[in-house]
């Protein structure tokens, strides 16, 4: 399959042991219908093999579906993974899941791009994916890595 | 808005057409047959001939956090407020097989429900509370088999003979393959798994239900009712006929099987649907088994109100649609209720919103009159027919899945899966254009503050001392004894005993939840999820 020069790619994972996938797969069918390239990565995702997937398949935005509580160290794991993998920069992480505000907050301190607790329209979630992947885009063109 | 565009025709959620009006004409006769008596074949009415005010349902409070000392305490409160029976939520890391200072536990341990690594665990969580006079529901499933053989084993240390035990263990694992996630192994030796434990409690714990075939996750995943219902006794016709292969009886087993579903938010199909579900059950039982019990025949369902039915929006709403849902339960018949709390949807009910679910509950039995009467809506034009309708076309989806191979195959291709992900993302979308009204998220809205509801932490003294208890118990048992009940249980693994007696060996000896399901994962290997087509 070849790759769209400008098409958004995202990897939807689940990652810790929480088998809650109805949010993961709305969402993932709801960014195909935007266009975007979506692989799904099924249950049980460790954060060694998210951020392996993410860099194989070189997508753009790598979104975590988190519902177990366990949302904090999880991403605080996926990125440093990531930073120690050198792609902190051309790739996004997002969250979604069951996070109360305060760690809404905290998650995007600690560098999540974006952050979509319950209660999150599809429909902006789908608008802000599209807004983050054209950032992702442009940067990599400017930062002249191949698309 | 417009008021003269053409009114769109009113549907159930399933997709049910509605009319405005009903009447004699829409009941199917005979009344006798189609319909019965309360207490009698084919159940529609009620598996009772007796009104709820000489035997309430169960209110029983899902519940679990911490360790086990936090659960007991926990228990101690609900039991000490009125409820009437207990039901177990598990961490991850227990629910998959793994012990808590596993690797991949470490930011699981204690979070979704009580961290049980040992029989120890069990002792403690049961510990002032004696196993002959509560029931116990165990929301557990991958490693179902040891969690039902630590609980009997409490038994025995408790000197409560396995006969007096009363209780419910989920053991459905079909399901978990489709919504929620706790898979251990392939279905195959699952399904071995869960014909060894059926067997065994109709040997020996008579008054245990083996089994509680669940809708409930498939609903919430975003099944229709129809759908919950269709996959549910699919589920239920697979695990009759694994155990009948080995040659038991369907009478022997058959009735401690029960059900377990999500009361959602439409509130003449879900009544339907538990009027449906018991005729269905007991024509298939009595049908297609040839079972002679009228035991056999009984269709008995707990229920949960709550779910994804709850909104993060306007939180305190859900306290409303949950009283519904549990009128519903009840107005359907149904044998016992969980009513969740309004803040689920974010995190660990506190205290005080747990004793608010269980108001509600209390509210609907004892003030509102419901209780009074068997089955108040039997022969009522609309229910009766709806009722008709949603037997109808559950019986179509359960033919298609007979001819698509049955429920192991269409789960394994993942049919099953995507029928689920398609329709949760239409409804989605409904919700999105407005077409479907959720209060408080689509419509009625108003700019909130963001709740002041705090995030749920396991306390890190918990999580210690359940660490060090689990090093304790592996330091102090009897090594030669704990190393020789899973070498049997290898071997049992291996060969075709029922596994059952061995897993009461291993976890008498406190074989640890890591060692027995590492053990099988070494014999029976680990399940592979379908690619998904989404």
């Amino acid at each position: 399959m070849t790759r769209g020069k400008n098409v958004i790619r995202v990897l939807v994972a689940k990652v810790g042991l929480d088998g809650h996938d109805r949010g993961a797969k709305v969402v993932a069918q709801a960014l195909r219908d935007a266009g975007m390239e979506v692989i799904y990565t099924g249950l049980r995702s460790t954060p060694e093999h998210v951020v392996q997937t993410a860099l194989q398949e070189d997508v753009h935005i790598l979104g975590l579906s988190i519902l177990s509580g366990a949302h904090m160290a999880l991403t605080r794991k996926v990125l440093a993974q990531l930073k120690e993998q050198g792609a902190d920069k051309e790739m996004a992480v997002v969250v979604g899941g069951t996070m109360p505000p305060v760690d809404v907050r905290k998650l995007r301190e600690m560098g999540a791009a974006a952050v979509f607790p319950m209660g999150t329209a599809m429909s902006a979630v789908t608008r802000e994916m599209q807004e983050l992947g054209k950032r992702m885009l442009a940067a990599r063109e400017n930062a002249g890595s191949p698309a | 808005m417009s008021t003269t565009a053409e009114p769109r025709r009113a549907t159930s959620s399933s997709g049910i057409p509605l009319k405005p009006i009903y009447t004699p004409e829409d009941v199917k006769g005979p009344h006798q047959e189609h319909i019965g008596e309360p207490g009698k074949y084919p159940y529609t009415r009620s598996l009772h001939s007796t009104p709820y005010s000489q035997r309430l349902w169960t209110f029983r409070q899902y519940s679990g956090l911490a360790a086990a000392e936090d659960t007991n305490q926990r228990y101690k409160f609900l039991l000490s407020q009125g409820q009437t029976g207990l039901s177990v939520a598990m961490d991850l890391p227990s629910q998959i097989g793994y012990d808590s200072d596993d690797p991949l536990a470490e930011d699981e341990v204690g979070r979704v429900g009580v961290a049980i690594s040992s029989l120890k665990d069990m002792e403690l969580i049961f510990d002032g509370i004696s196993l002959a006079d509560v029931s116990t529901s165990f929301t557990i499933n991958g490693t179902a088999a040891a969690t039902l053989a630590m609980y009997f084993a409490v038994a025995e240390k408790q000197g409560v003979p396995l006969a007096k035990v009363r209780g419910t263990i989920q053991n459905d694992i079909l399901k978990e393959y489709v919504a929620r996630g706790t898979w251990i192994f392939p279905p195959e030796p699952s399904l071995r798994l869960i014909a060894d434990s059926i067997e065994y409690c109709a040997k020996h714990a008579p008054k245990f239900n083996s089994i509680s075939i669940a809708g409930a996750h498939f609903h919430d995943a975003g099944a229709s009712t129809v759908q919950e219902l269709a996959f549910t006794l699919a589920d239920g016709i697979t695990y009759v006929d694994w155990t009948r292969r080995r040659g038991i009886p369907v009478d022997e087993f058959a009735p401690q099987l029960s059900f377990f579903f999500y009361t959602h938010n439409d509130f003449f199909e879900e009544i339907a649907k538990y009027r449906a579900g018991r005729r269905l059950w007991a024509k298939i039982m009595k049908e297609r088994f040839g079972a002679k019990d009228p035991r056999s025949w009984m269709f008995r369902a707990g229920v949960v109100c709550g779910g994804s039915m709850l909104t993060a929006q306007q939180p305190h709403n859900n306290i409303v649609r949950v009283a519904y849902q549990a009128m519903a339960s009840v107005l359907g018949g149904v044998q016992s209720v969980f009513t969740a709390a309004w803040d689920e949807a974010y995190t660990i009910p506190s205290e005080e919103t747990a004793e608010l679910a269980l108001r509600t509950q209390q509210v609907l039995a004892y003030e509102t009159g419901v209780a009074n009467v068997v089955d108040p809506l039997g022969g009522s034009y609309y229910v009766e027919s709806l009722t008709d309708a949603v037997e109808r076309e559950t019986a179509k989806l359960i033919e298609d899945i007979d001819a698509r191979g049955g429920m192991v195959l269409c789960i394994e291709k993942g049919y099953i899966q995507s029928l689920i992900a398609r329709r949760a993302y239409e409804e989605q979308r409904k919700i999105e254009s407005g077409e479907k009204v959720v209060v408080g998220v689509n419509k009625f809205t108003r700019e909130e503050a963001p709740p002041e509801i705090a995030s749920y932490d396991v306390p890190e003294d918990a999580k210690r001392r359940h660490l060090e208890r689990l090093r304790r118990v592996r330091k102090e048992r009897d090594q030669a004894k704990a190393k020789a009940a899973l070498a049997a249980l290898e071997r049992a693994a291996r060969g075709t005993e029922n596994m059952m007696p061995y897993l009461m060996d291993a976890v008498k000896a406190y074989c640890t939840m890591g060692e027995i399901y590492g053990t099988l994962r070494g014999v029976f290997g680990t399940f592979k999820e379908p690619v998904m087509q989404l």
